[in-house]
């Protein structure tokens, strides 16, 4: 366990991290103030990388389908809005999670049948694809570096939008009692698609950004879907600060866990036990961690005003 | 007089078990399949024991979810412990029935109670994720378990004995005994529900402060819920192993315990029926669409929000809109 490797992963935690924030930041929204519970956004995030693919192989510039593949996970988003979820938000949760969980399955098999079942790859954009020297003896890869710098971003963005905006201040009305935002003569309709399409979005750009880096594949948006559930809920639904944190918080204590958990295992156990247990102590760290902040405040860390 | 005076004078006259036909329909069928399927029907066999494995663990999983009003996003832990629990004992020389039976309970419920004294401080969506929390904790666990395969899961030589005797290895015995235990927990369900443990249950769900307030401790019985459930899904952990010779961590992930909901939302919560209409409905019908094309999702996800949008209170609800008295 040296100095660097633990730079470096910390690094890669924070990367992580801020991807799991732009992902959770469109559920929690979504959550706190429609009360609705989207399975299919990881879904979102999926179809936003495979955009990118799609459109990079049509343009063959990143930045051409970057945006063309924004554009598209956008009206994709409002489109699933208008034509289904829309006739669900007064449904009980249960008969959202089916309906929703129903899209998954059909849309992961779609793209199994659009694009194939094999993995597809996205090249890092040619001017990002280097790595930088930090330190000395410490090279980082540059993409890297500009996802969680895009990511940072879009977290002052929307914090500046939420905090200090009119959209944002019924936003976060919203979050606290959405019924009294409609009675005081606000469209919650129309408020509802906006917070829909713009967390869609993000989730299509998390899938945008990460696609260099990953394999391209049906399937990718189920596991990272619980990851953003346990982000919104250690931070507390509906709260943009609180995702953001809880992000980070899980960014770093799942990917620095499943780099040293076997080396700490060590200090106290025999080797070889240490390397079965290890791994699937790592696994388990953020779901301890969230059994334990529902434990001592069973509304997350920042639950929004008016909530739970 | 008109049609609808007829039918409710009719209705009103009609012995009690009329108004109770889906379960006779159901377990009927379920009944009088082996001799239908005949000699060759083997894959028929397998095919309902699932059913009605699953039909097992869904009716625990309404236990709480439709009658407490606990929606459990991590029911496939239990499952998985009570396979385990089968699967480690066979493991060891010791899985007879007796024995693993008995052990696939105590371990599911045991979970249940340690894991439901942390869950049920929460509510909503909340509980829902801690479940899920729990769930995945013993999911890696299984995974963690390098001696019983880890990952890869456990192979089981043999089906459990049944007092030193392999009747489980005759596959219309296994069956029926699987059937016995669908039909058993099926009609424990029923009296739970009808008893006065049920009724405090149920009058929890619809307003936990009142209930508190006319001197009921809600905490203590949703906990009772909480284990019975549990174990109900050790019960159904204990066939699965057998069924397939196979245990694996596989059985606890959380898409699974997501698959139990769905069968039960599909079916109709809160009526048990529905459970087990649910399960037979899941399964049979995936397994139909599979045979028909490998792209069977585009087909089943699409009918699922079909099944939401139109058919409220899932297909208990559709049979009795059309006047089944389901």
């Amino acid at each position: 366990m040296s100095l660097l490797l633990l730079i470096v992963q910390t690094l890669n935690g924070l990367q992580f991290g801020v991807l799991l924030f732009l992902i959770a930041a469109g559920l929690t929204l979504v959550f706190g103030v429609m009360d609705f519970i989207n399975l299919a956004h990881g879904v979102q995030y999926m179809l936003g990388a495979y955009f990118a693919v799609m459109f990079y192989a049509l343009t063959g510039s990143f930045v051409l389908a970057l945006l063309l593949a924004l554009g598209a996970s956008l009206v994709f988003g409002l489109a699933l809005e208008f034509t289904i979820f829309r006739k669900l938000y007064e449904r009980d949760h249960l008969e959202q999670v089916i309906a929703t969980f129903g899209i998954i399955l059909f849309l992961n098999e779609g793209v199994k049948v659009a694009f194939g079942a094999s993995p597809l790859s996205l090249p890092v954009p040619e001017a990002l694809s280097g790595s930088v020297v930090l330190m000395p003896g410490l090279l980082y890869p540059v993409w890297r570096i500009v996802i969680i710098a895009a990511g940072l971003a879009v977290a002052a963005i929307l914090y500046v939008l939420v905090g200090w905006t009119r959209v944002g201040m019924l936003v976060r009305a919203g979050a606290s009692n959405a019924r009294m935002v409609s009675a005081l003569g606000v469209d919650i309709r129309r408020l509802f698609m906006l917070v829909f399409g713009f967390g869609t979005m993000l989730a299509g750009f998390a899938g945008i950004m990460i696609a260099p880096l990953l394999s391209v594949q049906p399937g990718m948006g189920d596991t990272v879907l619980i990851l953003a559930f346990v982000v919104i809920v250690i931070g507390g639904i509906g709260s943009i600060r609180g995702a953001f944190i809880a992000a980070l918080l899980i960014g770093l204590v799942d990917t620095l866990g499943r780099s040293f958990a076997v080396d700490i295992l060590r200090l106290v156990m025999a080797p070889s036990p240490a390397r079965t247990v290890g791994p699937a102590i790592a696994s388990m760290l953020i779901y301890l961690l969230m059994a334990l902040v529902l434990y001592v405040r069973p509304a997350g860390l920042f639950p929004a005003k008016g909530r739970g | 007089m008109s049609p609808t005076a007829l039918q409710t004078e009719a209705a009103a006259r009609a012995p009690a078990w009329r108004g109770r036909l889906l379960p006779f329909v159901l377990f009927g069928l379920l009944a009088v399949a082996p001799p239908l399927a005949g000699q060759g029907g083997g894959y028929v066999l397998t095919l309902l024991e699932q059913v009605m494995i699953f039909a097992i663990a869904a009716l625990g999983l309404d236990l709480i979810v439709g009658f407490g009003g606990l929606v459990s996003f991590g029911h496939a832990a239990f499952i998985g412990l009570g396979a385990y629990a089968a699967g480690i004992l066979a493991f060891h020389g010791l899985g007879d029935t007796a024995l693993a039976l008995p052990a696939a309970i105590l371990l599911s419920a045991s979970f249940a109670a340690a894991t439901g004294l942390i869950c049920l401080r929460t509510r909503g969506v909340y509980f829902i994720m801690i479940t899920l929390a729990f769930g995945q904790m013993a999911f890696f666990t299984a995974s963690s378990l390098a001696p019983y395969g880890g990952d890869d899961g456990l192979t089981l030589r043999m089906r459990s004995p049944v007092f030193g005797f392999d009747l489980f290895g005759n596959e219309r015995i296994f069956y029926y005994a699987t059937f016995v235990a669908a039909l058993g927990i099926y009609l424990f369900c029923r009296a739970a529900i009808a008893s006065r443990f049920g009724r405090v249950l149920r009058g929890a769900k619809e307003n936990p402060t009142r209930m508190t307030a006319l001197g009921y401790e809600v905490f203590r019985y949703q906990l009772a819920a909480y284990v019975i459930s549990g174990a109900i899904g050790g019960v159904a952990g204990f066939f699965i192993a057998n069924a397939t010779n196979f245990v694996s961590p596989a059985y606890m992930s959380w898409q699974r315990s997501g698959e139990l909901i769905v069968m039960l939302v599909l079916g109709g919560i809160g009526t048990l029926d529905g459970a087990v209409l649910g399960a037979a409905a899941y399964i049979l019908l995936s397994e139909y669409l599979s045979q028909l094309t490998e792209h069977w999702a585009m087909i089943f996800g699409p009918l699922l929000v079909a099944v939401v949008m139109f058919a409220r209170g899932g297909l208990i609800g559709a049979f009795r809109r059309i006047g089944w008295r389901a």
